[in-house]
């Protein structure tokens, strides 16, 4: 018999049907495991103070109407870059400290609307600055698997609640690994839709260029509800595309990857990677071959430029993003900027400066061209590359310190696939040194229902979704 | 020693948009209550993003196309970045290097063409008050203004007098009124000015330019006539005692003081600002093609050069058809004429011209039956004397306590016989002959 | 051996550009980490970019503009516009006063 906090959605809804507990009785039992847990692994930096109020609102909702909405009693927890209205959001930064929303963001808008109830807000990178949750102005979050290690960042708050089981479905985003390699860290499904695919309106910008909104969920298949909901053009931000929406869960259940061709990345494999973390990966090919794939080595561009591009563009705009961040209309003032915040500011400025606008910004835009367009050929005789999320398991607690391009390193393998504005999945694939490893599955541009189909497949005829016994791992 | 000033002018043009640039609120935001209309976009509140008025930006491109630049296949928005109170993002969306609109003119009277660089679209900032608050000084910030849609019109430095100037400015100011995308009421901030000068000194040694001075708060044209008149003159003094020449990094900003009536150096530091451009991430590039300039186009009415040439075509004198091309009434009097000579139906033989100056001086109360008066008026009345003689003996005749009074001195009573033959003859006799027959007639 | 050295001159430059306030120690360590960084990013010049234009949009969207209508559901009250600042006055934001003359001014 499965606990409260080892249901996925549809459990939850089947469980509310059936009258086995109500919203209150499971948001009461999130809370307890969150008192009980949380102070280790500092997970929320934040929780909803309204939530039980609200949970008896969807008690009588599902009373009197059954669930007729997607997400209705669905316990989230939604990172700290997200403007809730009600919830402080301060993006893991000091100069936040306090910070009540004036309006919602449109992903989190679209969540209430079908019927989710927050239970709180997540730590993260500050301002999504890192690939580790370390940089946090508030102290990192602890690994569920392991609370010495990291849980991956920049979303590594959502990815441990997802991983901790402190709620049913959690939201995330990726500027450049930032969905992929936390979830990847702590062992559970992270979904990077493509960019544009979901409104950044609310979303406290990072890299406008890259940024993209998305779930981590204890399974595929809950990614895709979470997507259904949150995608689709979005008035507010130009940037969102027309593209009609699929109806991901739909394209789920396959029971094999006939016809389907899929490339293994050479270059992934030849990074600074663990013998162990190879394995898992050629294994992980196998198992795509058994379930009737074509998996061939294909060859991308060297990922090492990947960084170069990711850190200059992300650190001009940035630099830009966080100018309106002056103490004036909100927030302190930018003496209380963290470090790593800081560092990042500086050196957009530089590279958008002028005498190196030419040299460094538009290159790095010509390079991204030369990706996009690699990634575009290779899709055409491909429906998805696969390779390792990152290139070992969690790293310790302080092994960012002093390491200046940290997040450029680990996020080395995502990185291409995330300035190309691509989407991707990341599953469990296996444990090294008895932490997870993450598998990423990336197809084109508004691919998803592809994407997602192998991947919970792959997910289904594994058993690497497992969830670590916080009496015994904390 | 010859000197030519060379001026540019860049201009400012607050449109006259229901809503603001880059969201949905109020652009309407003179005299507002202080940050009533704001929302998380132009207040620029964390996670905001701007979406374009399509509006606006068919507005920029009529105010270039009516100055005879070409609209861009392709043009985009980019980020112009520093930091001050009224700027909520801390980088204003405009244009860089792709804008709507370059490469137009703009005639003078005199046949002078003034090319025009580049007109751009971007966003207003916020409002500043100085004002003193328990004792500290402090700036009060309504940001009501922020993220209104503004259009930056800048001309190549081709005016070589404060008056070309003026002349420059009174036009543009009219040609936006004309296609109605901003009541352009500087009172109100809705068009500003700021003059660019520096002068061309040739001498002995050669042609030698002045380092580049752009004049801020200037909010008349007469301002700017002061403004670039006294800052000629302080150019060629400058120069006579320094020497100093332009170079890619020296050019200053002054401000115009209204009250001295000079310009006073504004910065001190001489550093060129970097506003690290780059192309704005949140908005998608354009890419306008020609049917959508050509509908454009033909939604502009016409400007005020056509249509003084217009009439001038019809037969009207220049300086008779400049008095009158921007007066509505007139023109749709003289529309439903022109209309009615097309038809070939008998018009009243009608002398545009002659019309057009009696209605430019008043003479004619448009309100009224125009053609009526304009008879009336250019009718040369009965001038048979004998005829008129006849009837003015009998109003005599008639009247001989009034000639009484003509002969002891009161000699406005000329009037009542005018008015009294006049009736007589039904309005039709010759108003001068008349009173010469009377004057004649009353002396005997 | 690095291509470019970053000076601390530069870093305070870039300060001052940035609207941040270093302590010596953070210029000096920022120069010698934006050194190493910018040995990454000139790793660039290791690719061949003469034939591809820059990227500044992946969407491969044009033209997206909105109706030029009123959406007074977005039009913050004044309380809340005002409701995250530190210091307000009658309606207004405030700030220390501004001094127009040295590093900053208006553009418009």
């Amino acid at each position: 018999m499965k606990q409260l906090h080892e249901l996925t959605i549809s459990e939850v809804h089947v469980g509310y049907l059936n009258k086995d507990f109500t919203c209150v009785d499971l948001v009461k039992h999130l809370l307890n495991r969150i008192k009980k847990y949380n102070p280790k692994l500092n997970v929320f930096l934040a929780l909803n103070e309204n939530v039980l109020k609200q949970a008896e609102a969807i008690d009588k909702e599902i009373a009197e109407k059954g669930i007729d909405r997607e997400l209705l009693g669905i316990p989230m927890a939604i990172k700290d870059n997200f403007l809730t209205v009600g919830i402080s959001t301060t993006a893991s930064s000091n100069i936040l400290k306090g910070f009540m929303p004036q309006y919602e963001s449109s992903v989190t808008s679209k969540l209430l609307t079908a019927g989710a109830i927050f239970i709180g807000k997540t730590n993260m990178d500050s301002f999504a600055h890192g690939s580790s949750t370390e940089t946090s102005d508030f102290g990192p979050t602890h690994n569920p698997w392991n609370p010495e290690k990291l849980p991956g960042g920049s979303s590594g708050g959502s990815a441990a609640a997802i991983s901790a089981q402190f709620v049913t479905v959690a939201l995330g985003s990726e500027t450049a690994g930032s969905i992929r390699q936390p979830a990847a860290w702590c062992g559970v499904t992270g979904f990077k839709p493509t960019y544009g695919r979901a409104g950044r309106y609310g979303c406290i910008a990072m890299a406008s260029s890259t940024d993209s909104p998305g779930p981590i969920a204890r399974t595929v298949a809950d990614t895709a509800l979470i997507a259904n909901v949150i995608s689709g053009q979005d008035p507010f931000d130009a940037t969102t595309s027309p593209t009609p929406v699929g109806d991901y869960p739909s394209f789920l259940n396959k029971k094999d990857l006939k016809g389907i061709k899929i490339g293994l990345v050479k270059e992934y494999l030849m990074t600074s990677m663990s013998d162990e973390v190879k394995k898992l990966i050629l294994e992980a090919a196998d198992k795509f071959k058994e379930l009737g794939a074509t998996v061939e080595e294909i060859s991308l561009m060297n990922p090492k430029y990947a960084i170069g591009v990711y850190t200059v563009v992300q650190r001009s705009e940035v630099s830009s993003n966080l100018a309106r961040f002056d103490g004036i209309r909100f927030g302190h003032t930018r003496d209380s900027f963290g470090e790593e915040t800081k560092r990042r500011i500086m050196l957009g400025t530089y590279t958008l400066s002028s005498g190196y606008y030419d040299a460094y910004y538009k290159k790095a835009q010509a390079v991204r061209t030369k990706m996009i367009d690699q990634f575009a050929e290779i899709f055409k005789s491909y429906d998805a590359v696969i390779g390792a999320v990152s290139p070992g398991p969690a790293l310790s607690i302080g092994a960012t310190k002093n390491q200046p391009m940290f997040g450029e390193m680990e996020d080395v393998l995502v990185e291409q696939s995330s300035v190309s504005g691509l989407t991707s999945v990341g599953v469990p694939c296996g444990f090294v040194d008895d932490l997870p490893i993450g598998l990423q599955i990336t197809c084109d541009q508004f691919q998803e229902a592809k994407a997602l189909m192998i991947a919970d497949c792959y997910q289904r005829h594994t058993d690497f979704n497992l969830f670590p016994d916080l009496d015994k791992t904390l | 020693m010859k000197i030519t000033p060379l001026i540019g002018l860049e201009v400012h043009v607050e449109l006259e948009t229901k809503s603001k640039m880059f969201c949905g609120c109020p652009a309407d935001h003179f005299g507002k209550v202080p940050n009533t209309q704001t929302c998380p976009v132009c207040l620029g509140l964390p996670g905001a993003l701007p979406v374009p008025n399509k509006k606006a930006i068919e507005s920029c491109m009529k105010i270039g196309l009516a100055l005879n630049c070409s609209v861009n296949r392709l043009s985009k928005f980019d980020r112009k970045q520093y930091f001050y109170p009224d700027l909520a993002k801390g980088y204003q969306i405009s244009q860089y290097d792709q804008p709507f609109c370059s490469g137009g003119f703009l005639n003078l009277d005199s046949g002078k063409t003034i090319g025009i660089e580049r007109v751009h679209q971007e966003e207003d900032t916020g409002k500043l008050q100085h004002t003193v608050l328990n004792g500290e000084k402090v700036t009060l910030v309504d940001f009501n203004r922020s993220g209104v849609p503004l259009v930056e019109i800048v001309s190549k430095p081709d005016m070589s007098s404060s008056s070309e100037a003026k002349e420059y400015l009174k036009k543009i100011h009219e040609i936006i009124r004309t296609i109605e995308v901003s009541n352009a009421d500087m009172e109100k901030g809705q068009m500003r000015l700021e003059p660019t000068v520096n002068i061309c000194i040739e001498d002995n040694s050669g042609s030698h330019f002045t380092p580049l001075v752009e004049i801020k708060n200037i909010n008349s044209f007469n301002f700017a006539v002061q403004a670039i008149e006294y800052e000629v003159k302080r150019q060629v003094e400058e120069f006579e005692k320094t020497g100093i020449e332009k170079t890619p990094n020296n050019k200053t900003t002054r401000g115009y003081d209204s009250v001295k009536k000079i310009t006073f150096l504004q910065r001190s530091k001489e550093e060129a600002k970097d506003y690290r451009y780059f192309p704005e991430p949140d908005i998608p590039p354009f890419i306008i093609e020609n049917e959508v300039i050509e509908m454009l186009r033909r939604e502009l009415p016409l400007l005020p050069d056509q249509k003084i040439a217009d009439l001038v075509k019809l037969g009207v004198e220049e300086r008779f058809a400049k008095l009158v091309y921007n007066r509505q009434e007139v023109m749709n009097v003289l529309d439903v004429i022109a209309r009615k000579n097309d038809e070939a139906i008998p018009a009243n033989d009608i002398n545009i011209n002659r019309l057009v100056s009696l209605m430019a001086n008043g003479k004619i109360d448009i309100k009224k039956d125009v053609i009526a008066q304009y008879d009336s008026l250019t009718k040369v009345g009965i001038t048979d004397t004998t005829q008129l003689t006849q009837i003015v003996q009998n109003i005599i005749d008639d009247n001989p306590s009034i000639v009484a009074e003509y002969k002891k001195g009161k000699i406005n009573v000329v009037g009542f016989f005018v008015g009294q033959a006049m009736k007589a003859t039904k309005g039709s006799a010759d108003p001068k002959t008349l009173s010469t027959i009377i004057s004649d007639l009353l002396v005997k | 051996m690095h291509k470019v050295t970053i000076l601390p001159e530069e870093v305070k430059k870039i300060a001052k550009l940035a609207n941040l306030k270093l302590q010596p120690v953070e210029v000096n360590l920022f120069a010698e980490q934006f050194t190493q960084t910018v040995d990454i990013i000139n790793q660039l010049n290791e690719v061949d970019t003469s034939a591809v234009a820059a990227t500044y949009q992946i969407t491969g969207l044009v033209n997206v503009t909105r109706e030029d209508i009123v959406d007074t559901a977005r039009v913050l009250p004044q309380t809340v516009a005002l409701s995250g600042a530190k210091l307000t006055s009658n309606g207004f934001f405030v700030v220390p006063r501004i001094i127009d003359t040295e590093e900053t001014e208006s553009v418009i």
